[in-house]
């Protein structure tokens, strides 16, 4: 596929407005349909579709796994973060209000907004991990996986 | 007369009857990965066409996105034919008969669709929550008769209704994320278990034999 200059240049204009879209879909969570899980697969989405055009190697050149990895359990810490903020704040656990105690209504967005935005996290880069992992062909002679 | 969107809902539902037995009758396994697509993609009008728009999202994205794309490339890497013909099992298919029966006779007890006094929209947790779309949106909880503003809480000066000042609403956000945010914190371990059963599992395979 990597011969095909229409689905190349077509990959790369694509690119940026898909990331542009799913990380509107997350930050608009509260306000939107849509929401981290929706928009964290459209992220993923992007790059899976460059991974399909360029070549996986390629894919990880600009998201490299480390990264994902990291990726990947950093959005359930910011998540499990933004309830215990709130617990030392002297609140329940993820009792939004604890972000600003003045303003519930604008508290409750902001929290909303933090966790959406870990279960994006994690949801982009666990779908990217899972799709290269699948695809990856088995380097060596023996059986083949399932 | 029947209403256009109950007609719209007959034809999807039909065409999502058809594909699904389309998609399990079929032996090409690349046939049937597309046909599971389609039927994800109908579904996801019929959600639509129920004013389920995150759930729909979630259908298209999700059910016709990413799952195709995972299921063909493990498609690519084993077989695309089935190996064995199925035989019908008659036990099997009187357990999913019966099963079918006893779901569709438990239906009988549920509220009319869009019943503004089911069980669902009067209770108090949902009238607050309903009540942070209505005259957000021109079209939100337009079969909702909303009821008048409760006196403020004692200590905390806001309306009993209105939890979060119509600052959030989408209220399937405010439910997902603020009423129910334990279970979404786990939904989002476990998909991050996902990931790490990925990387443990097949990952080192690759690292020993470079």
């Amino acid at each position: 596929m990597r011969e095909q200059p229409i689905l190349r240049i077509l990959t790369k204009q694509m690119f940026p407005f898909i990331l542009v879209f799913g990380f509107y879909v997350i930050a608009h969570g509260e306000l939107s349909p849509g929401g981290g899980f929706q928009g964290g697969v459209t992220l993923a989405a992007a790059f899976i579709l460059y991974a399909m055009v360029f070549g996986r190697d390629e894919m990880h050149r600009i998201f490299p796994r480390r990264v994902s990895d990291t990726l990947m359990a950093s959005g359930v810490l910011v998540y499990a973060g933004t309830g215990t903020y709130c617990l030392i704040a002297g609140y329940r656990f993820l009792d939004y209000t604890a972000i600003t105690p003045s303003n519930p209504g604008g508290a409750e967005s902001w929290g909303m907004t933090l966790v959406e935005y870990g279960v994006g996290i994690t949801v982009s880069s666990v779908m990217l991990t899972i799709y290269s992992e699948i695809t990856e062909p088995a380097d060596e002679p023996g059986p083949r996986p399932l | 007369m029947i209403a256009s969107y109950r007609l719209i809902d007959l034809i999807l539902i039909t065409l999502v009857i058809v594909t699904g037995v389309a998609a399990v009758r079929v032996r090409n396994l690349f046939v049937a990965t597309m046909l599971m697509s389609i039927y994800s993609l109908l579904m996801a009008m019929v959600w639509m066409n129920l004013d389920s728009m995150d759930v729909s999202f979630t259908e298209a994205a999700v059910g016709a996105g990413i799952s195709t794309v995972l299921l063909i490339g493990t498609l690519a890497q084993t077989g695309t034919a089935e190996k064995v013909p199925a035989r019908v099992s008659w036990t099997a298919v009187a357990i999913v008969g019966l099963t079918t029966a006893a779901l569709l006779y438990g239906t009988l007890d549920m509220p009319r669709f869009g019943d503004p006094k089911a069980p669902v929209h009067v209770h108090p947790v949902s009238v607050g929550y309903i009540e942070q779309n209505v005259e957000k949106t021109p079209d939100a909880g337009r079969n909702f008769t909303p009821t008048p503003p409760l006196p403020p809480h004692q200590g905390d000066g806001h309306h009993r209704n209105d939890y979060f000042h119509g600052h959030v609403p989408n209220y399937v956000t405010a439910v997902i994320v603020s009423y129910r945010g334990y279970d979404t914190m786990y939904e989002t371990t476990v998909i991050l278990i996902a990931g790490m059963s990925m990387v443990l599992l097949l990952r080192r395979r690759r690292k020993e034999s470079p």
